[in-house]
């Protein structure tokens, strides 16, 4: 399959290693992998801040470039909320029916990184070796917009070597919400010393999750106490091998 | 703190709660009393096998009323008029109060017993009885609590939440004169026991609030769980019922969905206790006199909003506060309002001037806790997104607003983020701007400005030597690859 890679605005720039996991799982596994360099941003942080009107272009944008692919694939679940849950009332908004059909016709061909593989793709095992400690962060959108319910510990469960601690306190945000952590930053910072407690409790060197906006935050934290608790996109974990 | 009725200035949300937080005894109260709940509503709901259907059920009935709200108002108007009681129409708080007091002068009553109710909390009804020398008796348990310490409710169904047993005590020794009283429960409720007992035999006018209003039927519902409700309801001569005009639904029989959604989100009972209905004035038996004021107080404005109208679906259940990993953090004193937590982040917003309140939509991390467990199915985040959209444009009507930080900030990353090319420059011109800030542990650990909020608690990773659509490019094309 031709797969095309919408790596996200901030995995882009912040964190490049995920979109190369991505690509490397996605072409071990037989497929062809396009990146199209216009792309930029699904307009999730305007659209949730209030700038709606401002996030219409960037909708507008997306629509355009990846109108005619076979498939988009997403390491980030909060950006395919944005286009499943908003991109469709945002189109009906500008009362342009040409454009609301082409969203109507294209949301349905895009997927997170971990439910293509399964969902579309039909893997579970993509043959990768990680003999760490991990446990898993369900991010906000991953548990309840996309509701991916057990299918990143589905691909998890088949990774050589790796042994996954539960997390306590699952379904409990994170608190970094996008602008609300600036807006809001010390509701923010006692969401997150939670959740902080919580990875540390289970002793795991590695905490993964299918959004790194979620795993910078925590980080964030878990750097600030010099702690030596790591966080890994669940791609990077997918693509390692066996040294 | 305000109640909607008044026209004080509050702090901001983030101030409020950056104060609250600093309260470890309040946010140990707060996290211990949502977890109980929370935890009883997900075994209670967890239980029935049609539970989904049940909230489609409920959020069928209410949507339902909405759109007919014309029609049910009048009809339960007509019905409750022949079974002998009287409906008064208030547009707003003052005329609510008025009416309300007008009933109490009528039976020269300077004294009223009150059953647990938002609505008069949102009118501050106690404020403008008083105002004309009439005390009002809080009758519900934690209600009580609330009015002996000088407090506002800071939960909509448990509304002393935040107090703990030790506080409760201490409140009731100093304002009962209780100097020996005891430390167990059943020592501080026997002291509310016989505070109240005799009130409820000499006070004769009880002013309630309502669950539901049965157009059918002309009924007035109340769902309680200590009885005082209900002793309220039988022992006065007079009833007076506020209500806001929305609580209306069709049937009776609508009573059997949100009788089961109700109490299983609110307490995670199966049951409430006591489930009253009250249809007009028998003869003889209990009330002779029985009045509903049905309150607008900015809900009608709401009802022509489309997105927002799903708002006045709610029935008051609390669910969402339980969930909401904010007002868990805060309790419900940060938002500065007495609908706190996620539903009152967007229904205040609405009842009152949005710019007085515009950092209530922006209260919330929109991770959805809410719009899960909400029984008539408010999309909640939908709605504070909505109202975020109203604040951005109110606020960019003024040139102080297009001027400020937030605005320039965003209008620049519309900007960059509109073509590739110029995300790609935003990359490198980022890699160079962030040298001074990245401390010897390779990690900026201060920023200025409105980006310092992130590195108060946390800090960030500079950007990469390389982006990924820079190693993109550099890339060969390989035979199965797609490079472009």
């Amino acid at each position: 399959m031709r797969v095309s890679l919408f790596i996200t605005c901030y995995n882009d720039t912040l964190f490049p290693q995920t979109g190369k996991a991505v690509v490397r799982v996605l072409e071990k596994l037989g497929h062809q992998v396009e990146f199209l360099p216009a792309q930029t941003c699904c307009g999730q942080m305007h659209w949730n801040t209030g700038y709606l009107r401002e996030a219409v272009p960037l909708i507008r944008h997306f629509v355009d470039l990846f109108r005619d692919v076979e498939a988009v694939c997403v390491p980030s679940s909060s950006c395919v909320a944005m286009i499943r849950d908003h991109y469709v009332k945002a189109a009906r908004e500008t009362g342009d029916q040409g454009f609301l059909a082409e969203v109507e016709a294209l949301t349905p061909r895009v997927f997170e990184f971990s439910e293509f593989l399964v969902k579309k793709l039909g893997v579970e095992d993509v043959g990768a070796t990680y003999p760490h400690r991990v446990t898993y962060h369900a991010s906000c959108h991953s548990l309840r917009s996309l509701q991916l319910g057990d299918i990143p510990f589905r691909l998890l469960r088949q990774v050589r070597g790796i042994e996954l601690v539960d997390l306590q306190g699952l379904d409990q945000c994170c608190g970094f919400g996008g602008t609300f952590a600036i807006k809001n930053a010390d509701v923010s910072s006692a969401m997150l010393a939670e959740k902080a407690v919580s990875v540390l409790n289970t002793g795991a060197e590695v905490c993964t999750a299918v959004d790194n906006s979620c795993l910078m935050h925590l980080y964030g934290s878990l750097h600030r106490q010099r702690t030596f608790t790591r966080t890994a996109h669940l791609a990077e974990i997918l693509a390692s091998e066996a040294s | 703190m305000s109640d909607l009725s008044s026209s004080n200035r509050h702090p901001d949300f983030p101030t409020a709660a950056k104060v609250l937080l600093e309260d470890s005894q309040l946010r140990k109260n707060v996290k211990h009393a949502t977890d109980v709940i929370s935890g009883k509503r997900a075994s209670v709901t967890g239980e029935l096998p049609d539970w989904q259907q049940l909230r489609e059920s409920g959020s069928r009935i209410r949507e339902h009323v909405l759109r007919h709200l014309d029609t049910y108002l009048v009809q339960f108007e007509e019905a409750l008029t022949r079974a002998g009681g009287k409906v008064h129409w208030a547009a707003d708080a003052d005329e609510a109060n008025r009416i309300a007091i007008g009933l109490v002068q009528a039976h020269s009553a300077d004294e009223v017993l009150k059953i647990k109710s938002m609505t008069s909390e949102e009118i501050g009804l106690n404020r403008a009885l008083a105002e004309v020398g009439i005390r009002a008796y809080e009758t519900d348990l934690a209600e009580l609590i609330l009015q002996l310490g000088k407090e506002k409710p800071s939960h909509i169904v448990v509304p002393a939440l935040h107090k703990n047993r030790q506080q409760v005590r201490e409140i009731f020794r100093r304002e009962m004169g209780l100097e020996d009283l005891g430390h167990r429960p059943e020592d501080l409720t026997a002291a509310a026991r016989s505070y109240l007992r005799e009130r409820f035999l000499r006070v004769p006018v009880a002013i309630s609030g309502a669950n539901f209003l049965i157009a059918e039927t002309g009924g007035v519902c109340i769902v309680e769980s200590e009885g005082n409700g209900r002793m309220c309801l039988t022992l006065p001569k007079v009833l007076i019922a506020i209500a806001g005009i929305e609580k209306v639904i069709p049937r009776f029989q609508d009573l059997e969905v949100l009788l089961q959604t109700l109490p299983r989100s609110a307490t995670g009972e199966r049951m409430n206790p006591y489930n009253s209905v009250w249809t007009g004035v028998h003869p003889g038996d209990g009330p002779q006199e029985f009045h509903v004021i049905l309150l607008d107080n900015g809900r009608s404005g709401i009802l022509h909003d489309d997105e927002a109208r799903q708002t006045l679906k709610c029935i008051r259940c609390a669910a969402c506060q339980n969930a909401c990993p904010v007002y868990r953090q805060t309790g419900g004193h940060a938002y500065g309002s007495v609908y706190a937590g996620p539903i009152g982040a967007i229904l205040t917003p609405q009842l009152r001037p949005l710019r007085e309140e515009a950092s209530l939509p922006y209260a919330s991390s929109l991770c959805g806790a809410c719009y899960e467990v909400c029984p008539v199915k408010i999309d909640i985040p939908e709605v504070l997104i909505h109202l975020r959209g109203k604040v951005v444009r109110e606020e960019q009507s003024t040139l102080a607003g297009k001027l400020g930080i937030w605005n320039l900030g965003m209008q620049m990353a519309a900007a960059v983020l509109e073509d590739g090319g110029r995300l790609h420059a935003a990359q490198r011109l980022g890699r160079l701007a962030q040298k001074p800030f990245v401390a010897k542990s390779g990690f900026i650990e201060r920023l200025p400005f409105l980006l310092s909020g992130w590195t108060k608690t946390r800090d960030l990773a500079p950007l990469p030597e390389e982006s990924f659509r820079e190693w993109w490019a550099k890339r060969p094309v390989r035979k199965n690859g797609g490079g472009m």
